[in-house]
């Protein structure tokens, strides 16, 4: 079980912004990814997760494999915490939330309406919502953001028990989370001249 | 997809959810349709099945802003493109749950409505089966243009503008069955192309919502 990228180019509204990525993350490890704002740490996310097609370039082992958690928490507000944990389940043919509940320490806003929550405690859920779906590699952009000292730990220690259990997890993140083991890519001198690539719009309706 | 639809449901009913959104209009059209016209009750039913089918086409294309943008915004699209279910089965659950929460109330209400318009007796039945076989193509429709134009801000008048002739052909025979049920004509052929352009829709327009969806969250 591993995940393998061979020379990937990514583009951002039809501009690539990456290219030549070329990694691979096998089962129990991590892999932080680094670089400045928009040098395409995202783009590069969403292309794993399939949200996008790559520009060029090969990457195995992300089908049915790969659970994301973008800028959003795709939480809805009019359901409780436990409701929207309840549905991601469902959606990926599981039931229980309680671990997930207990990791992220949200047992008592169980019940609350996710629209009633921090921005904090909004952030928790969502990351709680990786642990329900299953997939055993964790893709995530940006997670710490609004966190503070304690959940940023509650989310290290939920990272690390993941990677434990043979899981794997690629994140892009500007904080150091304690994972000393973690591979670190830093994307700068991977970025792409605007020019590089000809034909990389892609845009569909112009 | 189950767990999708309950969801939907359940979001369409609790509060800033937008169910009766549809009605509410539909209602408010078919009231004021007779002070606008005149009291004259032999006009009045002979337009009744074309204003009501008119009111529940404007219903719907009402809520459909509302179909994907709410779940494009907080995320839940690119999550939802991510799992297990194929996106194909996801849209085609989320125009089910359109057409529960805006199609149904609209098929259940227009009886009753019927009779502010003075709809003649014989026509009530054919108006309901109409908008049973029709109102779910709307639903289908608008979903597809709801994913066309899902990542474009204040995306509502150009899906208005995309939406409005794929809905012409069902307003057309739609209408057309209730008017000639209403008026004792022979109703199958209209009501045939009605359940032609819904089974249609149905069948065909998931792939395409999909699809459309895929270049728009990318």
């Amino acid at each position: 079980m591993e995940l393998r990228l061979s020379d990937i180019a990514v583009a951002r509204g039809g501009v690539p912004v990456l290219s030549g990525v070329s990694f691979t993350l096998t089962a129990g490890a991590a892999m932080i990814l680094r670089g400045p704002n928009g040098s395409g740490k995202t783009t590069l996310l969403r292309t794993i997760v399939g949200l996008q097609p790559p520009l060029a370039g090969k990457i195995e082992g992300a089908a049915d494999t790969v659970a994301y958690a973008g800028h959003a928490d795709g939480l809805k507000a009019m359901l409780s915490v436990a409701e929207n944990l309840t549905f991601w389940a469902a959606v990926y043919g599981r039931r229980d939330i309680d671990a997930a509940l207990e990791a992220y320490a949200l047992a008592p806003l169980a019940d609350r309406l996710a629209g009633t929550l921090s921005a904090g405690q909004k952030r928790r859920a969502g990351l709680a919502r990786l642990m329900v779906t299953g997939r055993p590699i964790w893709v995530l952009d940006e997670p710490t953001v609004s966190l503070d000292v304690d959940a940023v730990k509650l989310f290290a220690d939920a990272v690390r028990a993941h990677l434990r259990a043979g899981g794997m997890a690629l994140l892009a993140t500007h904080i150091d989370l304690g994972l000393t083991d973690a591979q670190v890519l830093d994307v700068t001198p991977l970025r792409a001249a605007p020019t590089a690539l000809h034909g990389a719009s892609d845009e569909a309706f112009l | 997809m189950i767990a999708l639809l309950i969801r939907d449901l359940r979001l369409a009913f609790r509060a800033g959810g937008g169910f009766g959104l549809g009605l509410a209009f539909f209602l408010i059209l078919v009231v004021l349709v007779p002070f606008s016209v005149g009291p004259q009750s032999a006009l009045l039913s002979s337009i009744a099945p074309g204003v009501l089918w008119l009111g529940a086409l404007l219903a719907c294309l009402l809520s459909l802003d509302r179909l994907l943008a709410l779940d494009f915004e907080d995320g839940t699209l690119d999550v939802l493109a991510s799992a297990p279910l194929p996106l194909e089965a996801a849209l085609a659950v989320k125009g089910f749950a359109h057409w529960i929460t805006t199609g149904l109330p609209l098929v259940i209400a227009a009886p009753f409505l019927g009779v502010l318009l003075n709809l003649p007796p014989e026509g009530f039945g054919w108006l309901v089966i109409s908008l049973m076989l029709g109102t779910p193509a709307l639903s289908m429709i608008g979903c597809f243009g709801a994913a066309l134009t899902v990542g474009i801000k204040r995306g509502g008048l150009l899906m208005s503008l995309l939406v409005l002739p794929l809905y012409v052909p069902t307003l057309i025979f739609g209408a057309e069955a209730a008017r000639r049920g209403a008026i004792g004509m022979d109703v199958e052929t209209p009501l045939f192309l009605l359940a032609g352009i819904s089974l249609g829709s149905l069948a065909l327009l998931p792939f395409a919502a999909a699809a459309a969806l895929r270049m728009t969250i990318r």
